[in-house]
């Protein structure tokens, strides 16, 4: 994606990103388009949690994302606090074809802000924007409150069946709840690729100087650029508890 | 992979390290020095170093070859009532006394002076050695200790009957391409054995096909809770699977009542057998020609996956807060991996049929490279270092005091390899997880990195994104107890690249992966071989060679990896056990032979005979003798 090679060298920072999200909401998938410009249909789900890079050109500086990619199962919720510990971004995903995940990321939400650092930035997002019907979800959905009938549309959903509008999430409730809680929001699909981009550079902006640090605040080397002198909040991977294993 | 050992089990034999590590260096080549203190069956069992063939019983004297297929019965043990430990073939009754007779003959006459066949072994019990090899058999490797009284039945070469080939086989040459006679309803039900089932419709109206799809499946893994809740099962949702799990319930209260846990039963043509683990009861239906205790180990390879994902304590703390607890939820994410186990099973794995490893062969100074760059590199929090390369290890470094279980670590492989989950994710992964092997009540984390061969040092972001596992792919895997270790552990995974990068070990690696498991050929030029199995069992490691030409096919294969399973099977049933045993079919000729050192079966063309056949065989031991320190990883990197 966002990769032209710039004609001289611009300052560099890399921001430490999580996405967090019900299992099968497109979390990964998101990051697939986002890194690979790339899509899988019936992606297997994540197990534990991956780990990738991917730089994001803006006109004044780059950012390099680094990104973890949680696998939102139930027993995983635990480790959670380790991926976002120190995240200056988190990107938090439901799928707009079933409410309950968008219960599930306002807990999320809510999480993250009684937990991670204070000035993390936060993105809402309804993924798989591609199964709702062309303006559903402007004009509100007639099917609001179909709340049941949501868990059993998922997976049958084929998509460009005659149409059929999946939207079980109106766009203006979600974009209400961001609104009030000061979160970015996007509706993307990682399927078509439409506004992933968008929501990477959305961050990148919205990341304050200050927060900034140089290439890898976090383990180790430094391949790029002048380290920038900022408050590092974050004490490096040395910090956080090591108790926990049963070994 | 009968894993119910526990990391309890690796304390008390670390001290030996030390000593049993000589014995250990060098184990199959003292043939003269050992072997006689344990050969049970003394006079029999002279020790010679001379190349003799093993063992053979005489030739089946009948003429209705074409009578091709073994039977297949899961019963076959108890058949025989006259055969124990002795070798057995596919022959008539008559034909086995007469065996017998002979053997017993030859063994009053000629028995001191007859040579012998099986190498030496650094220690009786094979057990002793485990703690030097890094990975451990759990299972005391089949109690084969050292009876040797089947050896018994050798044929001097001049004894040798008439070839197979007089007696009428003109099918032959039509067959010559494959090994096995045509059956194409089981290609048929093969191909489409791992296709999803349909689902019913809401009015019920393909009710009907859909479940004769399902019986359809040769086989079938359903895992339920002890209060008959379903919590797993290869084929069909719930809806579909009610049915055989209401049977399999009652049938399971009905024997616990009676203080006697089921274990297998035959409904028309298809074997159940039950396995009961605490909370859980394990089925599989086959109508594959697999033995019960072969279906068992794979329901406890199933289950590990289980206590892999949730640890046995937490496990059980879910059941004891309520007996109707719906384990699914927990598991969530488990299911592929648990398909993935299966399916391997249903293709065939040699891997978990002889439960041990495979690895990558290397020259010896080679791997030792590789090994020293683990060493070296190796991090704080480190436990276990691999690196493997297409389910192939390559190098382990890993403390003194624990080896790697062969269940833990093909838990480990059927995650990367076989599942497409960590593989088609591009990027490092972190996954927490539970080596029920080493310890069943704790987790560890697991650091994941696969290799651009090309560009190791750049992270691989973007993976073929082929699932056929194009074979060429090789991870970094890094574990530690400690769950912030991730940093840690890429920058150790940094270090360790760029230095093997230097060495020249990824070149080297590289162009091992690319070779490939050699051919029959390759391994005994001009032998008449058309695949073997060979297995280390101080090692707990196999090797073999590639599955193509002849095998390449998936129902080939699973026909093969029936007959492997046949063979092992005889090699192993209690207490009918025996050591050596053939199988004669129209068009191909097998063998399998256990030692106090290695198993070994092997296949050829239904032309061969039996003296060729144990002659290949023979070579076959040889070339993994004289190739031991490559094919196997021997102690490994130890800190
Ligand atoms: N139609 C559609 N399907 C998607 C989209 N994103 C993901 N999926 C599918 O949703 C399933 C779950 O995606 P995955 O990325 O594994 O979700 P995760 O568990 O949140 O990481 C997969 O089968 C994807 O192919 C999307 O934008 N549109
Ligand atoms: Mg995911």
């Amino acid at each position: 994606m966002a990769d032209s090679a710039p004609a001289q060298p611009k300052p560099s920072s890399s921001v430490k990103l999580v996405l967090l999200g019900e299992a099968a909401v497109g979390k990964s998938s998101l990051v697939m388009r986002f890194v690979n410009n790339d899509f899988q249909e019936n992606k297997e789900p994540t197990i534990g949690a991956a780990f990738l890079t991917q730089k994001c050109n803006l006109p004044t500086r780059t950012i390099k994302f680094e990104i973890w990619d949680t696998a939102g199962q139930e027993r995983f919720a635990s480790l959670a606090p380790m991926y976002y510990r120190n995240a200056q971004a988190a990107l938090v995903v439901y799928d707009i074809t079933k409410p309950s995940s968008l219960t599930k990321a306002q807990h999320w939400v809510a999480e993250l802000q009684r937990q991670a650092s204070p000035g993390i930035v936060i993105a809402l997002v309804g993924n798989k924007s591609d199964l709702a019907a062309v303006n559903g979800g402007a004009s509100g959905g007639d099917s609001s409150d179909d709340v049941d009938a949501a868990p059993a549309a998922e997976g049958e959903t084929n998509e460009e069946e005659d149409g059929a509008d999946a939207r079980r999430v109106p766009t203006k409730t979600a974009k209400a709840y961001a609104d009030e809680e000061n979160l970015l929001f996007f509706e993307t699909s990682a399927k078509t690729g439409t506004n992933v981009a968008e929501v990477f550079t959305a961050i990148a902006n919205a990341i304050p100087e200050t927060s900034l640090k140089g290439p890898r605040g976090v383990g180790g080397q430094t391949n790029l650029g002048r380290q920038e002198e900022r408050v590092n909040l974050v004490g490096g991977r040395t910090e956080g508890p090591k108790e926990g294993c049963a070994c | 992979m009968a894993g119910t050992g526990d990391a309890d089990a690796s304390g008390p034999r670390a001290e030996r390290d030390e000593v049993e590590q000589l014995d250990f260096a060098n184990p199959t080549i003292n043939v003269t020095q050992s072997g006689s203190r344990s050969a049970s069956v003394s006079g029999v069992s002279t020790i010679s170093t001379e190349e003799t063939p093993p063992p053979l019983p005489p030739r089946p004297k009948r003429s209705d070859l074409l009578d091709s297929r073994p039977s297949t019965s899961h019963s076959t043990a108890p058949a025989r009532p006259r055969l124990v430990s002795k070798a057995t073939t596919q022959l008539s009754y008559t034909d086995t006394q007469q065996y017998h007779q002979d053997s017993k003959d030859d063994s009053l006459s000629s028995g001191t002076s007859r040579p012998k066949r099986f190498f030496g072994f650094a220690s009786r019990n094979v057990s002793d050695t485990d703690d030097t090899a890094s990975v451990r058999s759990v299972a005391p490797t089949l109690g084969a200790g050292g009876d040797m009284e089947s050896i018994m039945g050798d044929l001097m070469p001049g004894q040798e009957k008439p070839p197979l080939n007089i007696l009428g086989h003109v099918v032959q040459d039509q067959e010559a391409e494959s090994l096995f006679l045509p059956d194409p309803d089981f290609d048929e039900a093969f191909i489409r054995e791992f296709d999803d089932i349909d689902d019913i419709d809401a009015d019920g109206s393909n009710q009907e096909s859909v479940m004769l799809e399902w019986r359809s499946k040769l086989k079938h893994f359903l895992i339920l809770s002890s209060a008959g809740k379903p919590i797993y099962s290869r084929h069909g949702d719930d809806q579909l699977i009610t049915n055989s799990i209401g049977l399999v319930q009652t049938l399971i209260s009905f024997y616990q009542g009676a203080s006697d846990t089921l274990k297998g039963f035959t409904a028309g043509d298809s074997r159940f057998v039950v396995m009961s683990k605490g909370p859980l009861n394990l089925v599989a239906i086959s109508r594959l020609s697999e033995s019960d205790a072969q279906l068992k180990s794979q329901l406890d390879a199933l289950y590990m996956q289980i206590l892999s994902t949730l640890t046995l304590p937490s496990m059980e703390r879910m059941f004891a807060a309520r007996a109707s607890y719906d384990l699914r939820r927990p598991l969530e994410g488990t299911e592929t991996l648990l398909s993935a186990l299966a399916d391997g099973f249903t293709r065939g794995s040699p891997s978990t049929l002889l439960s041990a490893l495979e690895c990558l062969k290397l020259r010896k100074t080679h791997r030792q490279v590789v090994n020293n760059t683990l060493l070296k590199t190796r991090s704080e929090s480190l436990l276990y270092g691999l690196i493997v390369a297409s389910g192939k290890l390559v190098s382990v470094v890993r403390p003194k005091k624990h080896s790697l279980h062969p269940g833990d670590l093909h838990l480990i492989f059927n995650m990367l390899f076989e599942a497409g989950s960590v593989k088609a994710g591009g990027g490092e992964n972190w996954i927490p997880l539970c080596l029920p092997g080493f310890n069943n009540t704790g987790f560890l984390y697991m650091y994941v990195s696969f290799l651009d061969l090309k560009h190791p040092t750049e992270q691989m972001q973007e993976r073929p994104s082929s699932k056929d596992g194009s074979g060429d792919e090789v991870a970094i895997l890094l574990i530690s107890a400690n769950k912030e270790g991730f940093f840690e552990l890429r920058d150790m995974r940094d270090e360790l690249v760029s230095q093997l990068q230097k060495n020249g070990s990824i070149d080297v690696i590289g162009h091992a992966v690319r070779l490939g498991r050699p051919s029959c050929t390759d391994v005994v030029p001009g032998s008449p071989l058309r695949h073997f199995l060979y297995k280390s069992r101080g090692n707990v490691q196999f090797c073999m060679p590639k599955f193509r030409p002849y095998f390449g096919g998936g129902a080939e294969r699973r026909r093969l990896m029936d007959l492997y399973g046949r063979l092992h099977a005889r090699l192993h049933n209690k207490p009918t056990s025996v050591n050596i045993c053939h199988e004669t079919a129209t068009t191909n000729i097998s063998l399998a032979w256990a030692t106090p050192l290695f198993e070994l079966y092997c296949v050829a063309p239904g032309t061969t005979s039996r003296a060729a056949l144990a002659q290949a065989a023979n070579k076959v031991v040889q070339w993994v003798r004289r190739e031991e320190e490559r094919v196997f990883i021997i102690g490994g990197a130890v800190f």
